[in-house]
């Protein structure tokens, strides 16, 4: 009947399955309907037992991350009538643990995050009576894109990289180091050098640039990690002939 | 204690979308990129001498010749153009507040790109 | 803030091997299809002769050019094809480096040494 939806969703529950199963929901067709708006109705009218993440509904919290036929989304941006009349796969966000149906675990993105110091390491000492920074808007452009990054980790699902070595620091955290590193303010870039070019840093990247194709918010991972590669390639052969001088 | 569901990547990830397996072929043009580097010190070896260097000439003339040279153009155009289009990725220019258009950058490579192809014609085979 | 050390411990090669790939990556993306034309078409098309052929390889500028195509499509493979065996899930292979960056080494002191005797 075409004035139903299906959705197939993936069901873990570590106390009483051995293994993972699909389980098929009907819900009436509406066609404004997100995923998300599916899955809560779901839970509040067929089967309370499902579990997923979830918070703004808008797409700017990042919690709803799950695979949808496969492919990353938020799901609360992922409209069911695109998919109409096909039935709707709906699984974790994969290279993560599952911890329960649809919830991941996401410690190692949190540990990922702060390791890259996404913080403005300034110069030198700035005491409050000199003001406040100030940018122009070009200074502010240099950046801009790379901080629109809401943590939604569907960057980390789609990268293959990540998916065959989770020490991989990711697409994620890499495009934040680089928010940090062309902000005017900051002054972290050699700080940043040790997390952002160890081996699991840019170098483990083969910019497959599936990270940007998924991103929700158009941050460009790929294009920030490239970046990054050419940057710290060319420090280094600047330190080759002025070793203690060129950026720190 | 709850045990975690694991979902390792299986090693064919790269069959399973279209972006994907264009990304492993542009991965695999490196190949493309050895053989004839392998093809290059053979005649480089052989233009040593006249006689081993026709061997050499005969095999350019020969259909295994031709036809491996098909597979290599396919490979090699393909990295070209993969390559032009990440250019503006690595090579960000800013005009003032305003990002250069990253079209324009993988144009102007694209332009370099057939000038040389044409100048080296020219310089080889005129 | 005090500089947390560039490339420690076994990625002190990484800015090297990367530069190399991407200026091998750039030489050939620029060259290689003209070449390809040149050995590939240009000459089982007959435009152009052994002798023309042979000269212009034994031509030093040539010779010198060659040996440097060689030293940059090897290392630009070296690299790419070690990271590409990695994605596909061969790691251990992927992480004998000797054996990709020594064999690009190889070719290029391969190509020299004919380049050097012509």
């Amino acid at each position: 009947m075409s004035d139903q939806t299906v959705l197939e969703v993936h069901r873990y529950l570590p106390d009483e399955d051995a293994e993972p199963r699909f389980q098929s929901y009907e819900v009436t067709y509406k066609e404004k309907w997100v995923v998300l708006d599916a899955m809560n109705h779901i839970k509040a009218e067929i089967d309370p037992t499902l579990s997923f993440r979830w918070s703004c509904r808008m797409g700017i919290c990042g919690s709803c991350g799950m695979m949808v036929n496969g492919e990353p989304k938020l799901t609360c941006e992922t409209f069911i009538r695109d998919y109409h009349p096909d039935t709707i796969k709906v699984e974790p966000l994969t290279h993560f643990p599952v911890v329960r149906d649809l919830v991941i675990n996401m410690e190692d993105f949190m540990e990922k995050l702060p390791s890259v110091s996404p913080w403005l390491i300034p110069a030198e000492d700035e005491p409050l009576e000199d003001g406040e920074h100030q940018q122009t808007p070009a200074q502010v452009a240099q950046y801009q894109r790379f901080s629109m990054c809401i943590n939604c980790m569907l960057c980390y699902s789609a990268c293959p990289v990540y998916g065959l070595d989770s020490t991989f620091t990711g697409p994620a955290a890499l495009a934040l180091a680089q928010r940090y590193n062309l902000d005017s303010r900051d002054d972290g870039h050699g700080h940043r050098a040790g997390v952002v070019t160890a081996h699991e840093g840019i170098w483990e990247c083969t910019y497959v640039g599936e990270c940007t194709q998924v991103c929700p918010k158009g941050v460009d991972p790929a294009g920030a990690i490239q970046m990054l590669k050419l940057s710290y390639a060319l420090d280094w052969a600047k330190s080759l002939v002025m070793p203690r001088g060129g950026r720190t | 204690m709850s045990q975690e569901l694991t979902r390792p990547l299986p090693r064919t990830w790269w069959l399973k979308k279209a972006s994907y397996f264009l990304f492993m072929i542009r991965e695999l043009t490196s190949l493309a990129v050895f053989a004839y580097a392998l093809l290059l010190i053979l005649a480089l070896w052989t233009a040593g001498a006249d006689a081993s260097f026709s061997t050499f000439y005969t095999f350019l003339n020969s259909p295994v010749s031709v036809w491996l040279h098909v597979v290599v153009l396919a490979l090699a155009l393909f990295h070209t153009g993969t390559w032009i289009a990440l250019t503006p990725k690595v090579m960000v220019l800013w005009r003032d507040d305003e990002r250069v258009e990253p079209d324009l950058i993988a144009g102007v490579t694209a332009i370099l790109f057939l000038m040389v192809t044409g100048g080296v014609l020219w310089l080889t085979l005129a | 803030m005090a500089d947390a050390g560039m490339n420690r411990g076994s990625d002190r090669s990484a800015p090297l091997l990367w530069l190399l790939f991407a200026g091998g990556g750039t030489v050939s993306a620029m060259l290689l299809p003209v070449m390809v034309l040149v050995t590939g078409v240009a000459v089982p098309a007959g435009w152009m002769s052994e002798s023309d052929l042979i000269s212009l390889i034994r031509n030093p500028l040539t010779r010198l050019v060659l040996v440097g195509l060689v030293f940059f499509f090897l290392f630009h493979w070296a690299h790419r094809f070690r990271y590409a065996l990695v994605d596909l899930g061969f790691s251990r292979l992927g992480r004998q480096a000797w054996l990709f960056y020594g064999t690009a080494m190889v070719g290029t002191a391969l190509a020299g040494l004919a380049a050097v005797r012509l």
